[in-house]
């Protein structure tokens, strides 16, 4: 993974050491509660509805094993003992003391982390394929084109008051988008062009919350060299054009919606035009600089490294799924991925664990996810935008220790992709924004359909859960989302169906009245059901059969026949 | 007494004298003038004053000014620290326009800004009422080094660092 040269640690050990003085005068009262707030926003800071909550930046969602050991450290020392992962691939603290937040810029600057632009009207921490670098679906690594993104995001002086948030997310598998690039303000996708030259396509204007738009494509390809220039003459135009007098109108989706993606496309390349200069070119140099950190790892070969050798790798894989011990068996069979390199795979750590919010991790979690990541996978670990921990490079051989060691941390559900992996914002238990809680209905879902051999009858199903209309749990791409919401005090709760943020983006669609929180649930049960009685095959996915059949059938299970009717 | 700004990460008084809209200008010395006056007197201004400035709203663009080669200064708005259009004002009038006047920030312009404000292009600062210039001189070399080209070194840290 990309290690700091002396020019970032430089810089990350000023940019704590800024905040500190920040965050003095505020004490001292030298500067407003309102002056201090986007300096605090730029460093993650934000005023819940409980506490401030200081969410850290995971760029692409890749950790070391040491710096999984600091985040176990910070919660245990500066907050309640554990820390939460976000939607986009961070990691959350629900309680510290502004007092104690420059204490932890310096732990986390120890450890080349920090928490710069994770919140506020700026560039946001760039995500990526939560796979990269060992998808066998992938064309190139996005990584070090994450990491080359980070880099001219961070701090940028031209775009710290944009009129919104803006989030950039990066995939390098040309069929499978796990980063759901089609709903970021900017998605970059690495592709092929007809010459074989590998590039960029670069899609704008995609974003969820109150107006949820699925990015189009400005530049179909962009030589490499010259991406950096591209993004900024995007965010120049969205800069200087896009809305700030409505904040529910600010996103560049909205701008790129009301001119049109023409319009956009024209103002963008007449920006870039003007502005592109040779030393916005990224150089050849600079590309292997950063490419280098993320070299393979050195895997061990399986056997002799021929083919027989790989097949008997994938057999053992495969023997493991049919285990006897059906713990072990499924775990393998829903969490673990095929890996570019035979004999290795990479295993998911769910955390979506009944009775804990989902994404939640104690300090002793985290301290043995560190210890795991050290003994089975190069000392690394990825957390993904569904809220669970991935260890990328683990060997096939090693698989059954380590279900014994993720048993005793209680961090073994087999549950990957399945519906009690449910993505779930904090909800009206933290968030000042909410309408609705959210957590208790992700946990009713845990806890209700907690079955395995259920969850592996109905298959790949995603369930999304936001508590309120700004969508943070992404419940639009869910293939079930619930929306939380206020009706005269009371919480509600919407179904959609449909929803999916691949390749196949696509937004769920509302399937009728918003029903109470104790029906909720069970509502979900009955479409499940319904699900389950109209497929055509075990192999017709929840979202295939959705898609095929509409939400009529679904509705009528839900409301009965009269509602359904209107 | 004149105010003081940082010109220049220095704090000095500030030579210009800002007009407004119905007082009529010296008959010399330096004078500030909003954006709509001077589309209408532009030309009278820049023969009476020894310089003429002008205050741009956040929601004009450089292409939008007239007689903008003959401007010794210009004071780009910022109306709250949510409104960011005058970073890339800024950006753009300095490398597109080739503008070599006075740009300065008015407006919500505080300590913690003016790096930001530096290294797109300004050089000078008026600091919002009652904020001390001394405690903003300190705020240029709070980061050392910028990742991006800037207005204080063309060069992005990708191009220094090989």
């Amino acid at each position: 993974m990309y290690q700091y040269d002396e020019y970032d640690t430089r810089i990350i050990t000023a940019r704590a050491q800024q905040f500190r003085g920040q965050v003095e005068r505020r004490l001292s009262g030298e500067i407003t509660e309102d002056e201090f707030k986007p300096l605090r926003l730029q460093n993650g800071l934000y005023m819940q509805l409980h506490a401030y909550i200081l969410r850290i930046a995971v760029p692409y969602g890749l950790l070391s094993s040491k710096q999984i050991r600091m985040v176990a450290h910070i919660a245990r020392t500066y907050d309640r003992g554990y820390a939460h992962l976000t939607t986009r691939q961070n990691f959350q603290y629900n309680w510290p003391k502004l007092e104690d937040v420059p204490k932890i810029l310096d732990c986390l600057a120890s450890v080349e982390m920090h928490a710069v632009q994770t919140s506020g009207n700026c560039v946001r921490n760039v995500t990526a394929d939560h796979f990269a670098g060992i998808a066998r679906d992938e064309l190139e690594d996005p990584r070090p084109w994450a990491e080359i993104i980070r880099q001219w995001s961070t701090f940028h002086p031209e775009f710290a008051a944009l009129p919104r948030k803006f989030k950039i997310a990066i995939t390098g598998s040309v069929q499978n988008d796990r980063a759901a690039v089609r709903f970021h303000d900017i998605g970059v996708r690495l592709v092929q062009n007809e010459e074989g030259e590998v590039g960029f396509e670069v899609l704008a204007g995609g974003g969820l919350g109150r107006t949820p738009l699925i990015a189009e494509v400005v530049r179909s390809f962009l030589p490499k060299a010259e991406l950096l220039g591209y993004l900024e003459a995007i965010m120049r135009v969205y800069n200087l054009f896009g809305r700030r007098d409505n904040k529910y109108k600010a996103r560049i989706k909205i701008l790129v919606s009301a001119v049109g993606i023409e319009e956009f496309r024209r103002l963008v390349e007449e920006e870039y035009k003007a502005s592109m200069t040779p030393e916005l070119l990224l150089p050849e140099e600079e590309i292997e600089r950063v490419r280098r950190y993320f070299a393979p790892k050195s895997y061990r070969t399986f056997g002799d490294g021929g083919e027989a050798a790989h097949k008997q790798a994938d057999e053992k894989w495969l023997s493991f799924q049919l285990s006897t011990e059906r713990g072990f068996g499924n775990w393998v069979k829903n969490n673990t991925v095929q890996h570019r390199v035979p004999g290795y795979v990479a295993a998911v750590i769910s955390v979506k664990v009944p009775h804990v919010p989902p994404g939640d991790l104690t300090d002793v979690q985290l301290d043995s996810v560190a210890e795991l990541a050290d003994r089975f996978s190069f000392g690394e670990a990825v957390v993904t935008h569904t809220q669970n921990l991935i260890l990328p490079d683990v060997e096939v051989a090693a698989l059954p220790e380590l279900y014994q060691e993720l048993v005793r941390l209680d961090l073994a559900p087999a549950n990957y992709g399945k519906l009690t992996d449910v993505i779930a914002c904090p909800g009206l238990d933290y968030c000042a924004l909410a309408n609705a809680r959210s957590i208790p209905i992700a946990l009713e879902i845990v806890e209700r359909f907690e079955q395995v051999d259920y969850l592996n009858d109905l298959g790949d199903v995603s369930i999304k859960i936001s508590g309120c209309i700004n969508a943070c749990g992404h419940h639009h791409v869910g293939n079930i989302g619930i929306l939380g919401i206020d009706k005269k005090g009371v919480e509600f709760y919407q179904l959609q169906l449909g929803g999916s943020p691949g390749n196949d983006a696509s937004v769920g669609k509302i399937l009728g009245p918003a029903l109470p929180q104790d029906e909720i649930v069970s509502a979900v049960a009955k479409v499940l059901d319904k699900y389950l009685g109209l497929r055509e095959s075990a192999e017709e996915t929840f979202l295939e059969a959705v898609r095929r059949v509409g939400l009529d059938p679904f509705k009528e299970a839900v409301y009965g026949g009269e509602k359904a009717a209107e | 007494m004149a105010k003081e700004i940082i010109l220049n990460r220095a704090i000095v008084s500030d030579d210009y004298q800002e007009l407004t809209d119905d007082e009529s200008a010296p008959s010399s010395g330096k004078v500030i003038v909003s954006f709509a006056r001077f589309v209408k007197e532009g030309a009278e201004l820049l023969a009476t004053a020894s310089a003429v400035g002008i205050r741009l709203p956040s929601d004009k663009l450089p292409s939008d000014v007239p007689l903008l080669e003959r401007l010794s200064l210009i004071a780009i708005e910022f109306p709250r620290f949510s409104d960011g259009r005058g970073y890339s004002i800024a950006k753009l009038l300095r490398e597109r326009f080739k503008f070599k006047g006075q740009l300065r920030a008015v407006g919500w312009v505080l300590r913690d800004n003016l790096l930001y404000m530096e290294r797109v292009g300004f050089d000078a600062f008026e600091l919002a009422a009652g904020k001390p210039l001394e405690s903003g001189l300190q705020a240029f070399a709070e980061l050392p080094i910028a990742y991006q080209a800037t207005a204080v070194d063309r060069r992005p840290l990708y191009r220094r660092r090989l």
